[in-house]
Formats: C-alpha cells, structure tokens, sequence
C-alpha cells in the first residue's frame, strides 16, 4: 500500500524552491546545446574547423597548461615557507600572499600594460595569470599544511628519510586535494577571464566570443564557440574529479595533533628563502599598487569626478547588495536539503548549481541574452536578468558557507522546536537560520565582492546606461584614459579588502586558530 | 488505562530494519523505561512516538487517538508530546527565559508567571531567566530543557538518554530530581537508556530491546528475576547461567539440587541465579568451590569460583571473605529462574 504521509521527508515547499534554483541554473547550458542543435551540422562543422578555432585552443591549451603548474610551484612553495619554516615575518607574508586576490585580474593586467606598454601575447598572460590567481593555490595549500599529523613526518624521519624525500613521498601526497582543488579553480577563471586577456592583448575563447558577440551580436558563430568553451571547461571539471582520487588525509586516531615542529632556517637561506616572498610581493602587489598611485598622481584631481564616480559607486553597491542577498535566499533550501535529507535528487541538484557556476561569466550571459531575446523579450536587458546571472554565477559562494553553518547547527535543536509545536518550516526559521546567519553573511559576503569585480556578464547583461565600478573602468581603458580609470580601480580594491581579509581568516579558523 | 499503545510498529532505513514489529503499552502516568544497547533501535522507537518519523507499518495511538496508522499521520508539532533529548539541545541563540517560553504562544496572559512556575518546578533559581545557555552547567541546562518541554503541559514526555552527558553523581541526583518532577506533574514518561542500571530504578516498566525487537517487557524486579533469555539476563545484570536437568520444582545442576521458580518443566533446561543469591555456607553444608580470584569491591566482593568443569560468580561480605585458593562451599538463596526454552 502506498504510503499517503511521510515524517521524515522535508518540506515539500523547500524541494520545490531547491529544484527551481537547480531548473533555473541549468537554464544557460540547455540553451547553449538548444542554439548548437538547431544550428545546421554542416555551419557547425565550417565554424569548427577553421585556423581561427585551431589558433584559440592552441593559445587556451597553452595557457592552462602553463599558468597551472607555476602557479602551483609558487602556491605550494610559498605556503611551505610561511607554514613550515621560521622565515622572518612569516605570518605577514601569509597575509600578502592572499592581498592580491583583492585586485582584480583586469587591475593586474591594466597595471602591466601601463607598465609595459609592450606587453602583449601569451608570455604576458601566463605571468599576469600566475600573479593574479596563485593565492588560489596558496590559501588551500597553506591550510592543509598547518593540519597536517606531525606524527607522521616524524615516523618517516625514524625510518631514515631525508628532509627532502620526506617532503616528497610524505609532505607532498597530503596536498594532492587542496593543490588539484586549487588548480581546478585557477583553471576555470583562466577560461573565463575576459578582461585580463582582452587588455593585454591575448586571444582566449572567451575574448573572441566577446569579440563575436559584438560585431554579430546573437549569432551563431559566439555560441558555437561558447559550445567550445563549456566543453573546455567540462573537460576540466571531468580531469580534476578522474584524478583528484577519494582518499582523505584527515588525522587518524584519536587526540589532538601537536603543535607543528617549524624547520629552522640558517641566515643565509632564510635570506634567499625571503626572495621568492618578495618578489611575488613586488610584482603581485607592488605593480599594480605603484601603476595605480602613478597614474592618480598624473590624473591629480581632476580624475574624481564625483558626477560620474558616485552614481557607478551606488549603482555598484545596490547590483552587489542585491544581488548577495538574492543568491543567499537561493541558496538556502539547497544548503539545508544536503545537510539534513542527504540523497540522490538532492545530489542531482547540487551538481546543476556547480556546474552553471563554473562555466564562464561570458557563456551564462551570452545564454541569458539569447533566451531573453527569443523568450522573454521584456527582460532583456533589465535588471532582473542581470541578477539571475550573478545567482547563477556566484551560488556556490553563498552555498558552501550557508552549508557549512547549517551543519553546524544541530538537527536536534529542530526537533526540540518541533516537539515544542513549531513547523519543519517555523522551526527552519526560529532555530537553523539563526545559528546560521554568521556562515550566510560570510556566504553573502562573498557574493558581493565577486560581484563588485564582475565585468563581463555585467556589460553584456546590464540596461543601457548602466555604470557600475568595473564596467565604467573599463570604458574608460578602452579608451586607454587610464588616468581617469585608477579611482574606479582604487575603489574596487578597497571593498575587495574585506573580501582578502574573509579568506584570510577562514583559512585561519577552519584549523581552530 | 492506557495512554500510548504502539501495535506491530515497523521501520527501516533502506535495508536495514530499526525497528521490527513493535508492541507496547504505557499506563497513564506511569513511567516506562526502553533498554537496549546502542543500535538496537530504541532511539528509533523514541522518534517514531515523538514524530519525527513515519512507521513503514503499524500503528501509534495517543490517549485513544491514532497518531500513525497506514492512513494517518501526526505531526510532530501537532502531537503535544514533551522531548527531552542527550544533551538538553538548548538553543543556544535564546536566553534561558526564551528558551523555556519557546513552546508558549507570544500573548498568552500570564506567560511570565508561567515560565517563573516551570523554574521553581525544576528547582532553578529565578535569577538565572537571563542567562545563556553556555552559562550554565550540565545538570542546569537538562533542567532547564525540562522546564521547556513542560511549558506547554504534555501528557507524554519522551527522555532520551538525557543524563548520560552528566556526571556519574551529578547522573543520579538530575534522575530523580527529573523523576520527581514528572511523577508529581502527572506525566506519562518514557525514558530510552543504554544504562540497566539507569533503566531499572528509574522506571515501572522496562523494555529491553535486542535487533530491532522489544525482546521482553515487564517491572523491572520481575525482568531482572525472570527474564525470558541468557542475552537479557546478562545484559540486566550478572548472571550464572548454567544447564540443569528439572524435575518438579527442582533442578540438577553442578550446584548441586536447586529450587526452580518453575514446577511445570521438566528434562534439561537452563537455570539463571544471579551472583548475590549464592553465598558462603558458614556451615560447611552445600557446594564446594575452590576461589581462584577476588576482585575487591569494598562492601561486598566479587569472587571468581571453581565449580568442578565451570567458572562461576559469586558474591560475598567483607566480613567473609576468603582467600585465593582456598576450598568454600556454597548454598543458593531463593529460587533459580529457568529460561525459555526455545533459547
């Protein structure tokens, strides 16, 4: 007989929402293949197979397969020595090294380009990729070096390892998840960045779809090629979860680990160590900081012009204030479902949330303007498709935070406000919510500041006369006015600040420090 | 008159069975306590009558009124039945008065007075209404968890393992301090332990759970002088167990001849004797034993004996006690209950 009641399944209110945000985020993709199917093969095939296509993956290719392992050279380096040695000041390069996150990858190639004007090509992108992307590395690295069971390394010590080989076969396989973690994510911004590449010149998919999209608006030939750049980004999705591996290097045993034993450094290679810090300071930090003073200091104070500087500023904060508060909303029946009624759908769901977010700014955008155009006409170009993007971009952030804090919150609190006469649902809200509500404005947080930096899905989605911080300062280096752009970047830096700070701390907290 | 009446209730998690045909009745105002080892299935059965989950098949019945049922089913906030859980799970976001006034509608007349009454009931101090829950301590917060679960003036309170966080002194005097609480309010309670101990003095009924069953239930002086198997009789207490041959009201054993509590069998069966009902013959008379270990308790002792093949257990005074090695003998007290025979 079939059951008509069911105590333990959730709300049938909160699935419906979950599977909605879950419907509305595979929403880009299905349009993409839908615009690739009703293409002629025979126009796919002459768009495909032509040296433009061959030339873009060649740059795409070689771009990953370069910026990845520098950047995790760098990531993982770094993070030793601020982790594992008693490098002079230690603790405030770990606090540099995340800095740059707070600039973002168009500020960094704008810096270099007004730096050297030559710049240009595929050397160019690969050292302002590195630079701009290898805290990606670095932060997840240094956090599983600090919890990392001593014990361990000094088993294999007993057992005659050197330093090195201890490094190596014990040090080094412990990684593995937050480095492939790490270059997954570096991977996925260098097939989405459009603004960095675009500035210093150097074609990737995502430019030339842009590129595209501007001279032939919604044709064909910009989603063949953003067909091309989900596959890319797919591919990659599919390389990091084939390899990654399921093992956990979580402690074994019970206790708590002792404190890391640091490894001392003589003077003289403390000093060289100091090196590799600094000039990743230098040149991470210190050119896009001192292109910046320098052009503000030519631009004087003429380049502050309030009339156009506070309605881009406004206009920014209410699209992030928005938009973080929209993407947290979103996110809550999901984070909730997967923490209390673990399953298949509400895996299957999971999974079309992440894969939206991690396809580039430019495809959501490019989906979102074809579905308007063809379906809802009204909403093209309006707000509320700008904010569907960032939900659709950005959920994750919100999620895992808002995931992370629901956990935290026991389950059997809601069943003590059940028994107390509340609804699943009341009991959701008096109870869960608000032990939850640190990890969602964390959560929300970080939807905002992605937004503050988000260029591309801005320009192509936004109203007319829309302005907000980066797309007016990228109007305005378009018109290679970089002057007039450094306050628009100055003050993206500064709201990014708290941005680098969160992370900081998180990496920090999340090991009980 | 029964309150709650579980009949054939069954539940399980894909294919493992939690919960398998489960018959249960609890008078009104008493208290029941469920005992079982830990994934046995009690906490499972404790949910399925608080409503947190759904039996697959059966029936829950509350006062009369079908809780759960093939067509049926309640709420749990809609059940009005008290919870009392491990730890207390006080909120931590809400003061002690708001958390004890959580189950009480805003604008209730007489709220505040309400909650000072639920204070005084569990023994805390009217001063602490503003304080944190981290501000107390464990035996404060289980109060305080009970004051919460009286607001709203159950008739059912379901307590589980609710002092098995605290102390072992604290443990005992929060028991019946709960106990007493409840007793005097009138309220039907079910307590589900992993602790025999625990279970036998804090109830007028014990059900002992073993895989998914409740294997017996009854008071808990008759399941601890009765019980229907060797697993709940070790699992109640220690026990000798040992393979006799019944004859009338007695039994044949290595013991020698023992009084039975069953004159009706007859041929070989199993014979329980707890530990305390074999003591040291002074006079020489009984079953000799030879003592190959004493585990001193103080008071009373544990002796490890020598029975001719067995090993068995038994108890004696400070006052008597022998020394390792030496030759006793032994004379049982009371009757020695024999098990079913299915088992």
């Amino acid at each position: 007989m079939p059951r008509i009641h069911t105590a333990n399944r959730p709300p049938r209110w909160i699935v419906s929402a979950a599977v909605l945000v879950a419907a509305l985020a595979i929403l880009p993709l299905a349009s993409i293949v839908d615009v690739t199917v009703e293409t002629p093969w025979s126009t796919i095939v002459a768009m495909i197979v032509r040296p433009r296509v061959g030339e873009l993956l060649t740059n795409t290719i070689l771009l990953v397969a370069l910026t990845i392992p520098l950047c995790t050279i760098l990531g993982v380096g770094l993070a030793w020595l601020t982790e594992r040695t008693d490098l002079p000041a230690r603790r405030v390069w770990a606090v540099l090294m995340t800095a740059p996150l707070a600039v973002p990858a168009f500020v960094h190639s704008y810096a270099w380009v007004s730096l050297v004007p030559s710049m240009h090509g595929l050397f160019g992108g690969v050292l302002v990729s590195v630079l701009a992307y290898s805290p990606f590395l670095y932060l997840p690295v240094a956090a599983t070096l600090r919890r990392l069971d001593p014990a361990i390394e000094d088993v294999a010590a007993s057992l005659g390892l050197t330093p090195w080989q201890i490094f190596m076969r014990v040090v080094l396989p412990q990684l593995r998840l937050p480095i492939w973690g790490g270059a997954l994510l570096v991977g996925l911004h260098l097939l989405a960045e459009y603004g960095l590449y675009a500035l210093i010149r150097f074609d990737t998919f995502t430019t030339a779809i842009f590129d595209q999209f501007q001279s032939t608006f919604n044709g064909p030939a910009a989603y063949t090629l953003a067909g091309i750049l989900v596959l890319c980004c797919l591919l990659l999705l599919a390389v990091e979860a084939g390899t990654r591996g399921g093992a956990r290097y979580a402690r074994l045993g019970t206790g708590s680990a002792r404190t890391l034993r640091l490894r001392r450094l003589s003077r003289t290679t403390a000093l060289i160590c100091s090196l590799l810090p600094i000039a990743t300071c230098v040149l991470a930090l210190g050119v896009p900081l001192t292109t910046l003073a320098r052009w503000l200091i030519i631009g004087g104070a003429e380049v502050w012009h309030a009339d156009d500087l506070a309605p881009a500023f406004s206009q920014t904060l209410i699209y992030a204030a928005m938009g973080a508060l929209i993407t947290t909303l979103a996110a809550i029946p999901i984070a909730w479902l997967s923490i209390r009624h673990p399953g298949k759908l509400v895996r299957v769901i999971e999974a079309c949330d992440y894969v939206t977010s991690s396809l580039p700014g430019i495809v959501v955008a490019l989906a979102l303007v074809s579905l308007t155009v063809r379906f809802a006409y009204p909403l093209y170009q309006t707000m509320a498709t700008v904010m569907l993007a960032y939900l659709l971009m950005f959920l994750p952030r919100a999620l895992v935070s808002l995931r992370a804090s629901i956990a935290q919150a026991p389950v059997e609190l809601e069943n003590v406000a059940r028994s107390l006469g509340r609804s699943p649902a009341q009991a959701l809200w008096a109870v869960t919510l608000r032990l939850a509500a640190p990890g969602a404005a964390a959560g929300g947080a970080l939807v905002f500041l992605a937004i503050v930096n988000e260029l591309t899905a801005t320009l192509l989605l936004a109203p007319n006369g829309t302005r907000t911080l980066a797309t007016g300062f990228w109007a305005l280096t378009s018109e290679i006015d970089y002057a007039a752009a450094a306050p628009y970047a100055l003050i993206m830096i500064l709201l990014s600040l708290p941005l680098t700070w969160l992370l900081y701390h998180q990496s920090q907290r999340s090991l009980g420090r | 008159m029964s309150t709650l009446d579980l009949r054939s209730v069954s539940k399980s998690y894909g294919a493992v069975l939690a919960i398998d045909r489960v018959d249960l009745k609890v008078a009104a105002g008493s208290r029941t306590a469920i005992v079982g080892a830990s994934g046995s299935g009690k906490t499972t059965l404790l949910r399925l009558i608080a409503g947190f989950e759904a039996p697959d098949t059966g029936a829950v019945a509350l006062n009369g009124k079908t809780l759960a049922d093939q067509n049926v089913f309640v709420p749990a906030h809609h059940r009005h039945i008290g919870y009392l859980p491990q730890d207390g799970a006080l909120f931590p976001h809400l003061s002690v008065e708001r958390n004890i006034g959580f189950g009480l509608a805003r604008d209730i007349p007489g709220r505040d007075a309400r909650i000072a009454e639920l204070m005084d009931l569990v023994a805390l101090d009217r001063t602490m209404l503003k304080r944190w829950p981290h501000e107390l301590s464990g035996g404060q917060q289980q109060r305080v968890a009970l004051a919460r679960a009286m607001a709203q003036r159950p008739q059912l309170m379901l307590l589980d393992e609710p002092f098995s966080a605290l102390d072992t002194g604290l443990r005992a005097a929060t028991r019946k301090a709960v106990a007493k609480v409840l007793s005097e309010s009138g309220i039907t309670t079910i307590l589900v332990t992993h602790d025999q101990a625990e279970a036998l003095s804090f109830a007028d009924q014990v059900g002992v759970m073993r895989n998914a069953r409740l294997v017996q239930v009854g008071s808990p002086a008759e399941l601890y002088a009765r019980p229907r198997d060797p697993a709940t009789a070790e699992f109640l207490g220690e026990a000798i167990i040992l393979p006799a041959t019944l004859n009338a009201g007695w039994a044949d054993c290595c013991l020698g001849r023992v009084a039975v509590d069953d004159a009706t069998r007859s041929g070989p069966a199993q014979i329980m004797l707890r530990p305390e009902q074999l003591q040291i013959a002074t006079d020489g008379t009984g079953c000799p034993g030879i003592v190959i270990d004493i585990d001193f308790g103080g008071s009373t002792s544990a002796l490890t004996i020598q029975v001719a093949e067995r090993v068995i257990l038994a108890r004696c005074t400070n006052a008597q006690m022998p020394t390792v090695g030496a030759t006793i003998t032994m004379a049982p007290t009371g009757l020695a209950h024999v098990l079913d025979e299915r088992i």
